[in-house]
């Protein structure tokens, strides 16, 4: 029996559900194809549209857009589309992430000491915001070592962060082996396990509270590395608060990240109530095509084909993290149906020779027209039905200018909203 | 008298101690009985290479492609037990182009990431290369300890109510009406053993499945309960130098062959292997010849060998097997595939299984399928989760060392770090505090970067060079500001700040040269998280602008406002309009 839908969205990152989220609010019967884990599980959760232009650190990123290159995903589709997906993503998370109050960028300190622009926040890193002038406590645990919060204070410190801000290590309650992994902490926060410490045994929410309090200081808030619980993040922090009797934030951590983790949940608890169909763990490998269009992919199951037929299709596969795009010595390609990606022939110039600087390779990935649709080496349209949306997209660096989900947002948003129209035609 | 268990395994090497963990993960009453210590088989005797694969990306695609998975599942679950060295397949003037493309082709077709680099690039990598290689490509093969792995195996399967017997022989199979009952062993007493019994004492085990992983020696088992196991012992010679000559596994590019691969261990480098089928596994020859070959063959690739002082050699047996009527007749062409034999199937003989072939690095693949197959006969649900969850000693060393004590064990990587860190060992490993592992795909702990820092000061890159830390897959993408947040605070964040540009500028130079495929999308995972996550490509105390805070957001106005759904401002009120009607 064929598989027929209205639209079909190839990837299952922040892009891609947005995308397939739109086409089913147009009305469309849709189906989302995923072969992994999206990059959410290594991102910050936080989500940015533009930090910087041009190097200069940007405070209203919606003021920035406009002198953007012409190349760049965004001036695609326009500021419009980058406020529709906003709007879609406040609606999807609700509660649990602020910053839709203002259009100006948020800084929040970074687990390498930093403080990062970006738009929309979780409401558990809130509180941490570094332009609020308050008195700062950072609470790092002594087996986590990718947070460290004395030095962490001390970078900010430097970069003249309001209010003063003091860092402390303090070993996580309990008899947590030394390699625990962060959904270990977690959970046992989640569960307010209990746990032994010196003397006899209590709660863990109770037990970290305590292992803290001395060291408050008069601090008005307390940041600790965000592993405050997956499932009951809320409960947790409002026991830490009661017991402290200060407002508690969370830093958002490298992968795994609870963080992005979260969002991808509740992402994906939008599609299932919009009735998407998701379709996971096999990754798309082939496509059929007539007339300029595209009629069916067919993911790979243990060398079995499967085909998907729709009528509009959406390519959300990623950058070189999501494997959306791949490379060898030779050239750069966009696996599935082959999309033009510029990039130098000689592969010694696909980089620059810093660390951090202006890589070639960060900006790969398929070129589009207006509509979204990716083009060929010569400027036109590849497949009439065919939209790209995401990290799958070029012409920018989005780590250098943190812009990341917010392009995902915004372009998974416009061509969710145009597969999802054209079906309706 | 007999004792009763629900799953009996017999043979204390990797496949064995594999089988024994999963099935008490998942719950099954297990019993595991070794004649000798734990690795007193093949297990203790081998060349400890964790392949990536690539030794059989030509002949056997299918063993290969197992490799690399398994080799990167290892590396999580067992860092401990692992040094991920690196290897290089190496080409002489003499050695095929063909074959080295088909080298290439084959890694690139099994997912084994695969770069070419050129003669002097090897000789880079490995100085006492011959001057003559003319290009080599690199692969991630490293090095394993098959004891710490046997041993953290068992522990864990105890931890988990599984009871472990060493010095503890089966002499029967117990059969009743065409079904293994269980089996009969003996105890010995001896130094190493774990619960004491009588000298000579003999105990009846039942069991309602039995497990024969008994490697070499599962022809003698099988034979035991009237069944024929086909298995064919084939020896092969290791022999060890005094230092490590090499510090990357050392491949020669070139099809089958002996004397071709050098795998670095702790402070040793072991040569190997020959391919000799024998008639006993425990009785054969080891001959002079095959030691001269290893020397002089290997020389060749690096001369500084042949004038090397050998400490020792050692020969284990492979457990080849073939399904009856293959008829191969060079032990080299037989598959290192392994089988899983179901008696009732193929003997109509119920209640037991034989596990054959295979390799140490897929030890883990093999167990669980051996696992699945024996749930499935003993109707247990339940799924595996060998491949997440971690061995004991890969969280915390001294609860490995507890056991490796407890089991009578001295293992050469076990002294790893106390090698390393020489007399200030206890020093420095015996912390009050918890001792985390910083730099994963090495295994280096928090203990012994603080040990290397005290020497090194602040670079970094001299810490690396002592620890190896950052020198794994990652190049320092994870670990690089974890190790350098350790120089803090007896030195300051301006300080630690430039350490740690220096250590990841460093690591970066060499990436460059391998930027494509796998390492680039790798390149690109360490970019976002360095320069996405953590900002750190804009630091703001390292940039002479002061940054205007109050033009930035200080989060929704009041508590009240925030609680529920913060106050949106009026550009935003506009855009969700439009938005609802689609109007743009
Ligand atoms: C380390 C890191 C940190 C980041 N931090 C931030 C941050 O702080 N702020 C921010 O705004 N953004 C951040 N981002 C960016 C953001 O998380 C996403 O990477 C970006 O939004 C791109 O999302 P995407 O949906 O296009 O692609 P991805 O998230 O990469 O998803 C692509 C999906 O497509 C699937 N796929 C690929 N090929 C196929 C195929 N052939 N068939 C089927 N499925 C396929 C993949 O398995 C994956 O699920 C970060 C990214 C990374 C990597
Ligand atoms: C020379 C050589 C080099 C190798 N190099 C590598 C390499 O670099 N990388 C790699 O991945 N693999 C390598 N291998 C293969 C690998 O060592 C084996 O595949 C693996 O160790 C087999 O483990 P096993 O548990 O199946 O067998 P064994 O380790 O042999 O375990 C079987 C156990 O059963 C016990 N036993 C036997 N009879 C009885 C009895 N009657 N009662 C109780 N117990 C009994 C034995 O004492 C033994 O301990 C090499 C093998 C050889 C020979």
């Amino acid at each position: 029996m064929a598989i027929e839908d209205d639209v079909c969205v190839i990837g299952g990152g922040l892009a891609g559900m947005t995308a397939a989220l739109r086409a089913a609010r147009e009305g469309a019967r849709v189906r989302l194809l995923s072969h992994k884990k999206s990059t959410l599980r290594h991102a910050s959760g936080l989500v940015d549209i533009l930090g910087y232009d041009d190097d200069e650190l940007v405070a209203n990123p919606f003021d920035a857009l406009a002198s953007l290159p012409e190349s760049h995903p965004y001036r695609r589709v326009g500021g419009d589309a980058v406020r529709a997906g906003l709007s879609l993503f406040d609606d999807v998370t609700g509660d649990a992430y602020r910053g839709n109050h203002t259009d100006a960028n948020a800084l929040v300190a970074t687990h390498g000491g930093t403080v990062k622009p970006t738009a929309r926040y979780p409401t558990r890193v809130a509180p941490g915001l570094a332009s609020q002038d308050r008195k700062t406590l950072l609470v790092g645990f002594d087996s986590l070592t990718a947070f460290d919060a004395p030095l962490a204070a001390d970078h900010l410190a430097a970069a003249g962060v309001p209010g003063t801000t003091r860092g402390v290590t303090v070993g996580f309650p309990g008899d947590f082996r030394a390699d625990s992994r962060v959904t270990r902490f977690a959970r046992a926060l989640d569960d307010d396990e209990t746990v032994e410490i010196a003397n006899g045994s209590m709660p863990v929410r109770r037990a970290l509270a305590r292992a803290v309090e001395s060291h408050l200081g008069g601090a008005e808030r307390v940041g600790f590395p965000a592993v405050l619980g997956e499932e009951e993040s809320g409960a947790v922090r409002e026991a830490l608060e009661s017991s402290l009797g200060v407002d508690v934030f969370e830093v958002p951590m490298g992968p795994p990240s609870l963080l992005g983790l979260g969002l991808e949940a509740l992402f994906q608890e939008a599609l299932d109530e919009a009735g998407v169909r998701r379709t996971t763990g096999n990754p798309v490998v082939e496509f059929d095509a007539s007339d300029e269009r595209i009629r069916s992919v067919s993911t790979d199951r243990n060398g079995r084909p499967t085909p998907f037929h729709a009528d509009e299709f959406v390519l959300a596969t990623g950058g070189l993290v999501g494997k959306g795009i791949d490379s060898d010595r030779e050239e750069v390609v966009e696996p599935v149906f082959d999309c033009y990606v510029p990039h130098p022939d000689d592969r010694y110039e696909w980089f620059a020779d810093e660390a951090f600087g202006d890589h070639p390779f960060a900006r790969f990935g398929v070129t589009v027209d207006d509509d979204l649709r990716p083009l060929d080496a010569d400027g036109r349209t590849e497949y009439d039905n065919l939209r790209a949306a995401g990290g799958v997209l070029g012409g920018v660096d989005f780590a250098a200018e943190k812009s990341g989900s917010g392009i995902s947002l915004a372009t998974g948003h416009a061509a969710g909203r145009a597969a999802g129209a054209a079906t309706n035609q | 008298m007999a004792t009763e268990t629900e799953a009996l395994v017999i043979g204390g090497g990797s496949t064995g101690c594999g089988i024994a963990r999963d099935l008490a993960l998942r719950g099954v009453d297990t019993t595991l009985v070794e004649r000798g210590n734990l690795t007193h088989g093949t297990t203790g005797r081998m060349h400890g290479l964790l392949h990536s694969g690539g030794r059989y990306a030509v002949s056997d695609q299918e063993s290969a492609a197992e490799c690399i998975a398994e080799s990167r599942v290892l590396r999580e679950i067992a860092s401990h037990c692992v040094e991920m060295t690196g290897g290089l397949f190496v080409q002489l003037p003499a050695d095929d182009d063909e074959y080295f493309e088909e080298k290439l082709a084959g890694c690139r077709d099994c997912d084994i990431p695969a770069e070419v680099i050129s003669g002097e690039e090897a000789r880079e990598i490995e100085p006492y290369l011959t001057r003559d290689v003319e290009r080599a490509i690199r692969v991630p093969d490293g090095a394993i300890d098959p004891f710490r792995l046997c041993v953290a195996n068992a522990a864990d399967a105890e931890e988990h109510g599984a009871r472990i017997e060493t010095h503890a022989e089966v002499t029967d199979v117990l059969v009743e009406d065409d079904q293994v009952k269980g089996v009969e062993i003996r105890h010995e007493s001896g130094p190493g053993k774990r619960s004491h019994h009588e000298p000579g004492t003999t105990e009846r085990i039942e069991a309602d499945h039995v497990v024969n992983a008994t490697g070499a020696w599962a022809g003698e088992l099988g034979a035991m309960a009237g069944v024929d196991v086909e298995v064919r012992p084939s020896k092969g010679v290791m022999t060890v130098m005094n230092t490590r000559q090499v510090d990357t596994v050392v491949n020669r590019c070139r099809p089958k062959g002996d004397a071709d691969i050098i795998v670095p261990h702790e402070t040793a480098c072991i040569l190997g292997t020959t391919d000799v089928e024998v008639e006993d596994p425990d009785d054969y020859p080891e001959e002079q010849w095959e030691v001269d070959m290893m020397i002089d063959t290997l020389s060749e690739l690096v001369p500084i060998l042949g004038e090397a002082r050998t400490i020792r050699s050692f020969w284990g047996v492979r457990p080849l097997y073939e399904p009856p009527d293959t008829g191969t007749t060079d032990p080299t062409d037989i598959t290192r595939q392994f089988f899983l034999l179901d008696h009732a199937d193929r003997d109509s003989l119920a209640g037991m299984t034989s596990i054959v072939g295979g390799k140490l690095t897929t030890y883990r693949l093999m167990a669980e399928q051996i696992t699945d197959h024996v749930c499935e006969k003993l109707g247990v649900e339940g799924s595996c989760r060998t491949a997440e969850q971690p061995l004991p000693g890969s969280e915390d060393f001294s609860v490995l060392r507890d056991y490796m004590e407890e089991f009578g064990l001295r293992s050469p990587i076990g002294r790893r770090s106390t090698e390393r860190l020489g007399s200030k060992a206890d020093e420095v490993l015996k912390t009050d505090d918890p001792n985390p592992v910083v730099c994963t795909c090495e295994a280096v702990t928090r203990a012994e970067l603080d040990h290397a820092i005290a020497d090194a000061g602040t670079d970094l890159n001299a810490t690396r060079i002592r620890t190896r830390a950052s020198m794994g897959n990652c190049q320092g993408g994870f670990c690089a500001h974890r190790i350098a947040a350790l120089l803090h605070p007896e030195y300051d964040e301006a300080t630690t700040r430039t350490a740690l540009d220096e250590l990841y500028e460093e690591r970066w130079k060499g990436q460059r040269h391998a930027l494509w495929g796998e390492q680039l999308s790798q390149a690109m995972l360490n970019h976002a998280l360095h320069a996405t996550t953590m900002n750190r490509d804009r630091y703001p105390a390292a940039s002479d602008d002061g940054i205007e805070y109050d033009r930035f957001d200080a989060g929704p106005p009041t508590p009240e406002a925030a609680a529920d759904g913060g106050r949106r401002d009026d550009a935003h009120e506009r855009a969700d309009s439009r938005e609802d009607d689609h109007g743009d």
